[in-house]
């Protein structure tokens, strides 16, 4: 088994090497087939270790390749690290991954870039696994950068379009500001523990004592990283912008996995944070405003892939939420059935496009719920999860981060149900929006639409079932059934668990909370159904005249526009200037003087060539003296 | 053998001295290609000389065999030179070497 692990990241690696180097030789369907196959394979084996973590005794294993850097005290081995965490996440990974990439035979059929499309998903998937496999913070950071990249290249997919590259660019160096921090806190991390392999690192903090600033600035710093890489505010808005890219790629990418690598990387850290109790309320109240702040943008929008772009932000910052009140398993279960409902929505609005031959605005929808049975159905679902109705998967985990949050600060509390409520009556303007109603499109869309071929509605099939299904490994103690998943996940978090009080929530309490946000939840559908399909409500085109509340909302706060005068403009004037004075004066001066300088040398030395026999002769008859003169 | 040896070495050395210097001149002097390569024979000769004087008042006959071998490289030498003279008589017309100045920048 242990060999095995070593090749889950290596099958994704081998399918990109082969597509990358030979795809425009091969077919579409051999193509399609080496990297779903690729995907596949390492799902398997995934299945295969976490049924074996799940029954061992020891719950963590650790295999080593190879050692890779060995200087001064620095010794970083090449090793992966299977626990209940990482098995856990490489399910998500490959299962969904393998879904997606299934789905994108279907939906990148046409594109003339279909190989290389799915050379970057390959890479991607491996680059993913190795963040979650590895066994020390380097290796973490060298999959945390790859994701990075294959995002920059996927966003920028159709390059030819001057705006998705910038949408590209953005992505990247929003990333690389939140890399910064990462790598300090990983310097740091070095600098106090000596090491920078988990086991080591993580045996030592188990017995500091809480509150000392070194952890809170490693934690803090880390989580810098993380609000890059998971666009919390203010590193977020990249994540809308990168809807630029295709909808398979927004999904596994900016839905299911590569935004997950913060919190999973919260989770890994978790005696850190819990050490460093100002970090995870930083971390926590982080995660709310930026889950309030992205619902009332999505509130408004009319792009169906900006909405459920602004909708993955909320949703990450509810999972911030749930690890900044130290329900770290909370968390990681958010991160799960997001994955299966945030991957369905993306997948859906993906065949709705196709369906609306690339339309992608919700004012020109409508009615499609009889154009497309299996999209509409599976949407439904879908959206039914993210809004949290029992027995969604959605309900159970957003309940659970609910009912933590309640126990540690009702302020939060407050916040964050706020948040859901408005999650529930957006998702269901969308739902309504593009579903219900007549048809508003133009006579052309109309006559092509059609359901999608089966490669797309297979995969939507599957994660609309594992939507409603989910939940189900989580179940609160008032169900009186066991909480899977919190069993599951126990031993990475035993050490956080021993540090900090237990709490246990009243069962009146528990179920007064469940049924409150289940009443909100519905009656924010209703208000959405009464707004949208019984009064027949439209949101406002483009150039009509709207109240300046609903301005500032619809246009993201003017973040983006903040951004460029604060931030932008400056950065580019002084690179401005640093390019007049210290390139062109300085840099080109010296370069070019070299050449010049050479140049001079090279005509004084030709006035030696006179051609002249005489002269040669002479210079020959005195060297030769000269030589014999010097002994 | 005798009335060789009365004759002191300097004598020798001072002519072989002179025939060289002589023959260093010319080579540096002359426009003549074919002045040149005299000379060049010249200051070999002169080495001859010298070595040749040299064995016979030392007794050692290391050196009359180097005069030997300084004999067979000129004539190869001159072979050569003169062939290469004759083709640039032939290119060029003349013998003078201001004329070969195509190096010139």
């Amino acid at each position: 088994m242990t060999q095995l692990v070593g090749l889950i990241p290596l099958l994704p690696l081998i399918g990109f090497l082969i597509i990358g180097i030979f795809g425009k030789q091969l077919s579409k369907g051999i193509v399609g087939a080496i990297a779903c196959g690729s995907i596949l394979g390492s799902f398997l084996i995934a299945l295969a270790v976490f049924f074996q973590v799940k029954s061992s005794e020891s719950h963590s294993i650790t295999i080593t390749l190879f050692d890779w850097i060995s200087s001064g005290k620095l010794h970083v081995a090449f090793s992966f690290l299977i626990d209940p965490l990482s098995a856990l996440f490489l399910l998500i990974i490959t299962g969904v991954g393998f879904l997606i990439h299934v789905y994108s035979v279907g939906y990148m059929h046409e594109d003339e870039g279909f190989s290389r499309f799915f050379a970057y998903l390959n890479l991607f998937v491996f680059f993913m696994l190795i963040l979650v496999m590895g066994s020390n913070y380097l290796l973490m950071f060298v999959g945390w950068e790859g994701v990075g990249l294959c995002s920059y290249l996927l966003i920028g997919f159709w390059f030819k379009n001057t705006a998705y590259n910038n949408a590209a660019k953005k992505a990247f160096i929003l990333n690389r500001i939140g890399d910064l921090g990462f790598l300090l806190g990983i310097l740091l991390i070095f600098i106090t523990f000596g090491s920078i392999s988990y086991a080591e690192v993580f045996s030592q903090a188990k017995f500091l004592g809480v509150d000392k600033p070194v952890i809170t600035t490693i934690t803090l710093l880390l989580f810098v990283g993380a609000m890059g890489k998971s666009a919390q505010i203010p590193l977020y808005t990249w994540l809308p912008d990168a809807m630029a890219g295709p909808t398979p790629v927004s999904a596994l990418i900016h839905a299911a996995t590569m935004v997950t690598a913060g919190i999973y990387m919260i989770a890994r850290s978790n005696i850190l944070y819990t050490l460093a109790p100002v970090s995870l309320e930083v971390v926590a109240v982080v995660g709310v405003i930026t889950s309030l702040f992205a619902a009332s943008i999505g509130l408004f929008q009319n792009d169906i892939k900006k909405v459920l772009a602004y909708s993955t932000v909320s949703q990450l910052g509810l999972m911030f939420l749930a690890l900044g009140v130290g329900a770290y398993s909370t968390g990681v279960f958010h991160v799960m059935t997001h994955a299966f409902f945030k991957a369905l929505l993306f997948l859906g609005a993906g065949s709705v496009i196709h369906a609306m031959s690339g339309e992608q605005d919700i004012r020109n929808m409508g009615g499609l719920k009889k154009h497309l049975p299996v999209t509409y159905m599976t949407f439904l679902l879908g959206t039914l999860a993210i809004s949290g109705i029992f027995p969604f998967a959605g309900f159970f985990s957003k309940d659970e981060i609910l009912a933590h949050t309640f126990e540690h600060n009702k302020v939060l509390w407050v916040l964050a149900s706020l948040a859901s409520a408005m999650t529930a009556f957006y998702m269901f303007r969308l739902f309504y929006l593009t579903f219900f109603g007549n048809f508003r499109g133009t006579k052309e869309q109309e006559h092509h639409l059609h359901e999608s071929p089966k490669s797309m509605t297979i995969p939507l099939i599957v994660l609309a079932v594992l939507s409603v299904v989910g939940g189900f490994i989580g179940v609160p103690e008032i169900f009186h059934a066991p909480h899977l998943l919190e069993g599951f996940l126990a031993p990475v978090f035993a050490d956080s668990e021993m540090k900090t009080l237990p709490t246990h929530m009243n069962e009146g309490t528990e179920l007064t909370l469940i049924i409150l946000a289940l009443a909100i939840a519905i009656a924010m559908i209703y208000f959405a159904y009464d707004r949208y399909v019984k009064k027949e409500n439209l949101p406002a085109d483009e150039d009509e005249e709207i109240n300046p509340a609903q301005k500032l909302v619809y246009n993201k706060y003017y973040i983006d526009e903040f951004y460029n005068a604060v931030i932008t403009k400056p950065v580019d004037w002084l690179s401005d200037k640093f390019y007049r004075f210290m390139e062109l004066r300085f840099v080109d001066a010296i370069v070019n003087g070299i050449g010049t300088s050479v140049n001079w040398g090279s005509r004084t030395l030709r006035l030696i060539q006179t051609g002249s026999i005489e002269l040669y002769l002479l210079i020959m008859v005195l060297g030769i003296a000269v030589l014999l003169f010097i002994k | 053998m005798q009335t060789l040896q009365t004759v002191p070495i300097n004598m020798y050395i001072l002519l072989s001295a002179v025939l060289f210097s002589i023959g260093v001149f010319g080579v540096l002097l002359r426009r003549n290609a074919i002045i040149i390569f005299m000379c060049i024979e010249l200051m070999l000769n002169a080495v001859n000389l010298l070595l040749v004087a040299f064995s016979t008042y030392l007794g050692d006959a290391d050196g009359q065999v180097f005069v030997f071998f300084i004999m067979a490289v000129a004539a190869a030498e001159v072979a050569v030179g003169l062939a290469i003279l004759t083709m640039i008589y032939r290119n060029t017309g003349s013998v003078d070497i201001e004329v070969l100045n195509k190096l010139k920048n």
